[in-house]
């Protein structure tokens, strides 16, 4: 009679691969993680938050964002109601520069040391990349120092150098999600697309930043598997989305991912990514509600969005910070690189 | 200026007359993670900015209604 072979706990494993040797999670020990019981919840988060503190550290990067060219967008991303090809209330709308300054002083107020310029476009063309040029100087004519990030869609070789001559630090391109999902959510350019711009980023020396929205119809397979493809790209950081299910757009009756799975995301990524800045993005405050936030704090994530998104509303900033406080979380300085 | 969610002849999150329809789900939403993308007066579709403390919409028949914070 021989033994029945000993059960391998996830968990476990993750405690001495992760925790102890920061390596990230495969995507089998992802799945595994993204199937655990409710009632290991709990068991995740603290060891994400473990991790999150031993390869991260304490500090929270704090970020505000800004559509500077709203709506109108000629691609089809399904879970976005900025796209020209469904029949969203959103309206096109552009953001003069002196509304912009506005924007990056209102964000430096409350502690951020980032702040992201959007604008929903398939790239940018010459007129935006020159209300960029002049937003960025004048940004910096108002004696407001903040790091300052793009998300301007897919870029040429020639934009990428432009953004790093007027001193852009970090570029938002999201992958979304998982390769094998992306077609089903986006079908007017492909994910392959996407990549190629990042890897333009990374070779020129600007920071990384790229994520996705959790909760589009992906499997749980397919979560874990867009996990380890991040993890691959080594970005510096990832803003985790859950889908607001916008009015209008293909999406607009998908359920809102609830909040235990939502947090088992948390911690499945952070195990899976060790390393990097973990952000909560859009649709924390509808997934989550107010007790959730704070979980996912204190499960891996280390980066937040404070006050409004780009068409949707957040929590007022100083709800957040003053959560920050209340965790003893300090927030990170401005330059100082976690 | 002030925030326009008070007493409407429109709702702000759907567009539709605030008599007709039950607007509890629009409620859940309006002021808390959507601002408001319809004219209460007249139902036309706003140009909307959301910026990080706060909104403008503006009706180009009404004029703009900002967020109160």
């Amino acid at each position: 009679m021989t033994a029945a072979p000993e059960q391998v706990d996830v968990l476990g494993v993750a405690r001495e691969q992760v925790l102890e040797q920061g390596v990230g999670l495969s995507e089998e020990q992802v799945l595994e993680v993204l199937r655990l019981p409710d009632e290991r919840i709990p068991e995740l988060l603290e060891l994400a938050h473990a991790v999150r503190m031993r390869w991260c550290g304490p500090e929270v990067e704090v970020e505000g964002i800004v559509s500077l060219k709203t709506g109108g967008c000629p691609e089809d991303c399904h879970f976005c109601s900025q796209s020209g090809q469904f029949p969203s209330p959103v309206r096109s709308a552009w953001l003069d520069i002196p509304g912009l300054v506005r924007a990056a002083r209102q964000t430096a107020e409350t502690g951020a040391s980032e702040f992201c310029i959007v604008a929903a476009v398939r790239g940018p063309d010459k007129r935006l990349l020159s209300q960029v040029r002049d937003g960025i100087k004048a940004i910096r004519e108002d004696g407001n120092d903040i790091q300052i990030a793009c998300s301007l869609g897919m870029l040429t070789q020639e934009q990428v150098d432009e953004l790093v001559d007027m001193g852009v630090h970090r570029y938002n391109h999201n992958l979304e999600t998982a390769r094998s999902h992306f077609p089903n959510v986006v079908t007017t350019h492909s994910w392959e697309e996407r990549w190629d711009t990042l890897k333009m980023i990374r070779t020129a020396g600007m920071e990384v930043c790229c994520g996705g929205i959790i909760g589009m119809g992906e499997t749980l397979e397919q979560r874990a598997e867009f996990a380890v493809q991040l993890a691959e790209l080594e970005p510096d950081e990832v803003p985790l989305n859950f889908l607001i299910p916008n009015p209008g757009t293909p999406y607009e009756n998908y359920p809102v991912v609830e909040g235990p799975e939502a947090l088992r995301t948390v911690g499945a990524f952070r195990l899976a990514l060790p390393r990097t800045i973990l952000r909560f993005a859009g649709g924390r405050e509808l997934t989550f509600g107010d007790l959730g936030a704070k979980q996912g704090m204190l499960g891996g994530v280390n980066a937040i969005i404070v006050g409004n998104y780009l068409t949707n509303l957040g929590r007022p900033a100083q709800q957040d910070l003053d959560m920050l406080t209340e965790l003893s979380m300090p927030i990170k300085e401005l330059s100082k690189t976690l | 200026m002030t925030s326009g969610l008070g007493a409407v002849a429109y709702c702000g999150f759907c567009g539709k007359a605030s008599a007709e329809a039950d607007h509890s789900a629009c409620a859940s939403r309006l002021g808390v993670i959507d601002p408001p993308r319809f004219c209460a007066e007249c139902a036309r579709r706003m140009v909307v900015q959301v910026t990080p403390a706060g909104w403008t919409a503006t009706c180009s028949r009404h004029g703009e209604i900002t967020s109160a914070r």
